[in-house]
C-alpha cells in the first residue's frame, strides 16, 4: 500500500493551556514495498506520525492516505479495523502489550480480533515461529516466564500474525543487548525482502537507518527537516549537525579520512571489508606516486 | 487520552490562590463542603456562588477552560436535576404528562441540588487546579500530625500518597500506550455490545498491572539503595508556612460564612 | 599506589538454593578514583555485581569489601552512603514529585538539615546541568534529564563510588551523550570511583579498566586497548566490537599492517598515515 502525507499537522489538546503542536505541515510519500526510516529526536513528532499510519490519530489539518484509506479532520475510514489489519505496528517495548495466559493465545490475539479463522491462525503461527526464533514447545507457556528478549520476539510475532502489508517499527531494538539488536533488525530486513512488506522504521539510530533503509526522512520539532536516499542525505555535515543528529560512524570516519589524506572515498553502503580495500588501494596508489 | 477531564490536573501559576498555603485551602474547602448544604435561599446561594466565582477570577485560570474540563460532570449534574424533578412531589403541579407530574417543588429542589453539586465540583477542582498534589499531601500530613500520638502511620501514608501522585501521570501515559498497542491489534474499546467492551478491558489491565508491579519492585529497590529506612530520623525538604495572605483569606471566608448564615431562611 | 575501594573475593551468588549460579567465584578489585566498565551480554551477571556492591543482594560464598568494610546486614546503611547507584529505568527510580524533591530524598533519609539540603541541591543540580528544572515534575522531563537528576541525587550524599547500572540503555543518543558528558566531567572533578555497567562501546572506551563478564564468570579484565585486541574471542561470547576495531581488522586482512590497537578514529588515521609513509 502506498502511503502519503499531505500537509499534515497535528495538535494535542488544542485550545487549552497544554496545547502542543506535534506535527507541522508534514508532506511525504512512501511507495508500496519501500523500506523507509524516519529519524528524529525524542519529541520530534515521530510517535505522533506513527499513530497516523493506522488511524490511532487523525490529522488536525491535512490528509493522510494509506492505500484506499483517506484520513483527515473530517474524513474517517468507515472500517478502521480493515486499516489496522493491513498496517501492523510494533510499538516501543512491545513486550508491554503481552497479556494472555499462553504464548500461543497472545500471538493469536490480533488475527482473532480481525476475524481470521483458527486454522489459518495456527498455520500462521507455524510460519512465524522460526522467523522470530521461538520454539514450538514454548507455545503453551506463559509469556511472563520468558526472558526480556524472548518476550519482545513473542510480541513481534503477535503483530506479524496479523499479516500486515505495512509494518511500522517504533524503536524495535530499544533495551536489547547488541546481539539481540542485530538479530531483530536482520529479521525485519529479511521479512521486508521476502514478503515485499512496506516497512517504516522509526528510530534515532542512524546506523540502522543507513544500513537498512531505501529512503530516509528526518523530522525535527514536528517539521520534515530532510529527506532522501541514505547515501546522499549525509552529504551535508552542517545541516545534520544543526539538528544534533549523529552521523553514522563510518561516514564520520570517511570524512576524517578525506581531511587527512585529501582523498574522498564515497559512501554507498559498502561493507567494512570493501572500505578497507578502498583505503588500501588508495594508500598503495599514493605510495607508488611518491 | 482524557483530553478534557481536568479534575486532578494542576495548572501552574503565581496567582494569590496558587500561593495560599495548601492547609488554608483545604480547611476552607472542608468547611465549604459542609456549608453548601446550609444554603437555602437565593441570597445565600448567591453568596456561595460569589465566593466560588470570585476565587476562580483570583486564580486567573480561564473560566472557559474550567467549564470545558467539567464536561463529563455535566451529565451527572443533569441527571441529578432530572431525578429530583421526577421524584419530588411538593408544591403545585406545573406539567401533567399523565405518567409523570412535574411539581414546582421538584423544579426548585432539582435546581438547588444541582447548583450545590456544581459549586462543590467547581471549588474542589479549583483546589487541585491551583495546588500541586504534593502540597495537598504535605498539608494532609501536617493536619494529621496529631494522630501520630495514637500510632497512626502518618508518614507512611503521606509517602504512599506522594508516590502514587508521582506515578499517576506515568501510569496514564502507560495506559495510553497499551491501549493504542491493543487497538492496533484490533481491540475496539469504543463500539460494540457492552459485554464485548468489558472484555476489551482485560488486554488493557493485565499489562498495566504487570508493569505497575515491575515499577513498584524497581522503585522499592531504588529507595532502599538511596538509604530509605522508614520515617525515623528523617528530615524534610518541603515545609509549609502560613503567611499574611492566609489569614486574610481565612478572614474573608469567615465573612462569607457569616453572610451565608445571615441570609439563610429559618423556617 | 591507589587505595583499594571495592574488593570481591571469590564471590558466588544465586537467587535460589537449588537455582543456577548467577555469579561464580568472581574476584576483582576497583581502586579509588578509578573508572571501570563492566560489559557482557544480558544474563552474564553484570547487574548482579552492581546490586551486591551496595548490599541489595548478599553473596552465598565469598566476601565483598567496600573501603575495607565487609558488606553485610549490619554495615549496609553505612555502605549505601559510600556507594550510590543509578538504575536503568529513568522512571522507576524517581521518587520525588519534583526534581528538587527527588534530589532531597536520599538526604532526607539520612537526616541532613534543611539548609544543607538546599545548598547541596543547588550544587548537584548545577553539576549535572539541571538547575533550571529544579521545580519540574518527572513526567515533563526527558529520559536523559531524569537520569541526570538521578545522578544528582546520588552526588548529593557524596559517595565514594557511583555505579551506573545500564543507566543509558533506555535513552536516545542525545540523552546518552548528555549523561556521558556529565559523568566524565564529574569523574575528572571529584574524588570518586565510577563503575559503569553497559553495552555502549563508547562508554567502554572511556573507562580506564574493563571487566568482561560471561556466564557468571569474569572472562577478561584489562584496559580497553587490551580488551579490544581480542576480537575473535569477543565475537564468540556474543559481544560487539567498536567500528574502529572492525575496520582495523578488515584492514589487517587486506594486508595493511597496523601494529598497535587503535582506540579511536584519530589513532587509526595516524596508524594509516604511518603505514602510508612507509610504503
Amino acid at each position: 500500500m502506498d502511503i502519503s502525507f499531505k500537509n499534515v499537522s497535528y495538535t494535542y489538546q488544542p485550545n487549552s493551556p497544554f496545547a502542543h503542536q506535534a506535527l507541522d505541515d508534514v508532506s511525504f510519500s512512501i511507495p508500496s514495498g519501500t523500506y523507509v526510516a524516519v529519524i528524529g529526536h525524542t519529541g520530534s513528532g515521530k510517535s505522533t506520525l506513527i499513530q497516523h499510519l493506522n488511524g490511532l490519530l487523525r490529522p488536525t489539518t491535512g490528509t493522510v492516505t494509506i492505500g484506499d484509506f483517506v484520513m483527515s479532520r473530517t474524513d474517517k475510514p468507515k472500517d478502521m479495523k480493515a486499516l489496522r489489519s493491513r498496517v501492523g505496528v510494533v510499538f516501543q517495548y512491545p513486550e508491554h502489550q503481552l497479556f494472555e495466559e499462553t504464548i500461543a493465545k497472545d500471538i493469536a490475539f490480533g488475527p482473532k480480533n480481525f476475524g481470521v479463522s483458527d486454522d489459518v491462525i495456527k498455520q500462521r503461527i507455524d510460519d512465524i515461529l522460526p522467523t522470530v526464533g521461538i520454539h514450538h514447545d514454548m507455545l503453551e507457556r506463559s509469556p511472563f516466564e520468558l526472558s526480556g528478549g524472548q518476550m519482545r520476539r513473542v510480541a513481534i510475532a503477535g503483530v506479524l500474525a496479523i499479516k500486515p502489508e505495512v509494518l511500522v517499527l517504533d524503536e524495535p531494538t530499544a533495551g536489547l543487548d547488541p546481539r539481540g539488536q542485530r538479530d531483530v533488525m536482520d529479521m525485519f530486513y529479511s521479512l521486508h525482502k521476502k514478503e515485499k512488506m512496506t516497512t517504516v522504521l522509526v528510530t534515532h539510530n542512524m546506523e540502522d537507518a543507513v544500513k537498512y533503509a531505501d529512503h530516509i526522512i528526518i523530522l525535527n520539532q514536528g517539521k520534515k527537516y530532510l529527506e532522501g536516499k541514505p547515501e546522499t542525505i549525509f552529504s551535508d555535515e552542517d545541516t545534520l549537525q544543526q539538528v544534533q543528529l549523529d552521523v553514522p560512524e563510518v561516514i564520520q570516519f570517511l570524512w576524517k579520512y578525506e581531511q587527512k589524506f585529501g582523498h574522498s572515498i564515497p559512501y554507498n553502503r559498502q561493507s567494512i571489508t570493501d572500505i578497507a580495500q578502498a583505503i588500501k588501494e588508495h594508500i598503495k596508489e599514493v605510495g607508488n606516486d611518491e | 487520552m482524557s483530553n478534557s477531564l481536568i479534575i486532578g490536573q494542576y495548572v501552574p501559576g503565581q496567582s494569590i490562590v496558587h500561593r495560599l498555603d495548601p492547609r488554608t485551602k483545604i480547611i476552607m474547602i472542608f468547611f465549604f463542603v459542609f456549608i453548601v448544604f446550609f444554603a437555602n435561599s437565593v441570597p445565600s446561594y448567591s453568596i456561595l456562588a460569589f465566593f466560588a466565582f470570585g476565587s476562580i477570577v483570583l486564580s486567573r485560570i480561564p473560566f472557559r477552560f474550567i467549564l470545558k474540563g467539567l464536561t463529563p460532570i455535566w451529565f451527572l449534574i443533569g441527571f441529578t436535576f432530572l431525578l429530583h424533578i421526577i421524584i419530588t412531589r411538593e408544591g403545585a403541579v406545573l406539567v401533567d404528562l399523565v405518567v409523570l407530574k412535574i411539581y414546582s417543588g421538584g423544579l426548585i429542589q432539582g435546581f438547588a441540588i444541582s447548583l450545590r453539586f456544581f459549586l462543590l465540583i467547581l471549588v474542589t477542582s479549583l483546589l487541585t487546579l491551583t495546588t500541586t498534589p504534593i502540597e495537598i499531601t504535605d498539608a494532609i500530613e501536617t493536619l494529621l500530625n496529631p494522630l501520630k500520638k495514637v500510632k497512626f502511620p502518618v508518614h507512611e501514608l503521606a509517602l504512599m500518597m506522594s508516590i502514587s501522585l508521582r506515578f499517576i501521570p506515568t501510569l496514564m501515559q502507560e495506559m495510553d500506550k497499551i491501549s493504542k498497542a491493543q487497538a492496533s491489534r484490533g481491540v475496539d474499546f469504543r463500539t460494540g455490545p457492552i459485554k464485548e467492551r468489558a472484555k476489551a478491558i482485560v488486554p488493557l489491565l493485565v499489562p498495566l498491572f504487570v508493569s505497575a508491579f515491575k515499577r513498584a519492585e524497581d522503585l522499592a529497590m531504588a529507595m532502599e539503595a538511596r538509604g530509605y529506612q522508614g520515617g525515623e530520623g528523617r528530615t524534610k525538604l518541603r515545609i509549609l508556612r502560613i503567611s499574611g495572605r492566609d489569614w486574610v483569606a481565612l478572614f474573608l471566608f469567615a465573612v462569607v460564612l457569616a453572610g451565608l448564615f445571615a441570609t439563610r431562611h429559618y423556617s | 599506589m591507589r587505595q583499594k575501594l571495592v574488593e570481591f573475593r571469590n564471590v558466588s551468588f544465586r537467587y535460589d538454593d537449588d537455582g543456577p549460579w548467577i555469579l561464580n567465584d568472581c574476584s576483582f578489585t576497583i581502586y579509588e578514583n578509578q573508572s571501570v566498565a563492566i560489559i557482557g551480554h544480558n544474563g552474564s551477571g553484570k547487574s548482579t555485581i552492581a546490586k551486591l556492591m551496595n548490599g541489595l543482594l548478599f553473596p552465598q560464598k565469598g566476601q565483598i569489601l567496600i573501603d575495607g568494610k565487609e558488606v553485610n546486614a549490619q554495615t549496609i546503611w553505612d555502605i549505601r552512603k559510600d556507594v550510590g547507584m543509578v538504575f536503568q529505568n529513568p522512571d522507576n527510580q524517581f521518587v520525588g514529585t519534583t526534581v528538587q524533591d527527588d534530589v532531597a530524598f536520599g538526604m532526607e533519609n539520612r537526616g541532613i538539615a534543611r539548609e544543607e539540603m538546599m545548598k547541596r541541591i543547588e550544587d548537584t543540580l548545577t553539576a549535572v546541568g539541571m538547575q533550571h528544572k529544579r521545580l519540574s515534575e518527572p513526567h515533563r522531563l526527558s529520559g536523559g534529564q531524569k537520569q541526570r537528576v538521578a545522578i544528582a541525587s546520588v552526588l548529593a550524599i557524596s559517595p565514594k563510588l557511583l555505579i551506573l547500572d545500564e543507566a543509558t540503555a533506555m535513552l536516545d543518543p542525545k540523552g546518552r551523550q548528555s549523561i556521558m558528558k556529565t559523568v566524565s566531567h564529574l569523574h575528572e572533578q571529584d574524588v570518586m570511583s565510577l563503575v559503569s555497567i553497559t553495552h555502549d562501546l563508547e562508554e567502554v572506551m572511556m573507562a580506564e579498566w574493563v571487566i568482561v563478564m560471561n556466564q557468571g564468570e569474569i572472562w577478561a579484565e584489562g584496559t580497553p586497548r587490551d580488551i579490544f585486541t581480542r576480537k575473535d574471542a569477543f565475537h564468540k561470547i556474543g559481544l560487539d566490537i567498536p567500528f574502529v576495531g572492525k575496520l582495523t581488522e578488515a584492514l589487517r586482512r587486506a594486508d595493511v599492517s597496523i601494529t598497535e590497537e587503535p582506540l579511536n578514529h584519530e589513532e587509526l588515521l595516524e596508524a594509516l598515515w604511518t603505514f602510508h609513509s612507509k610504503t
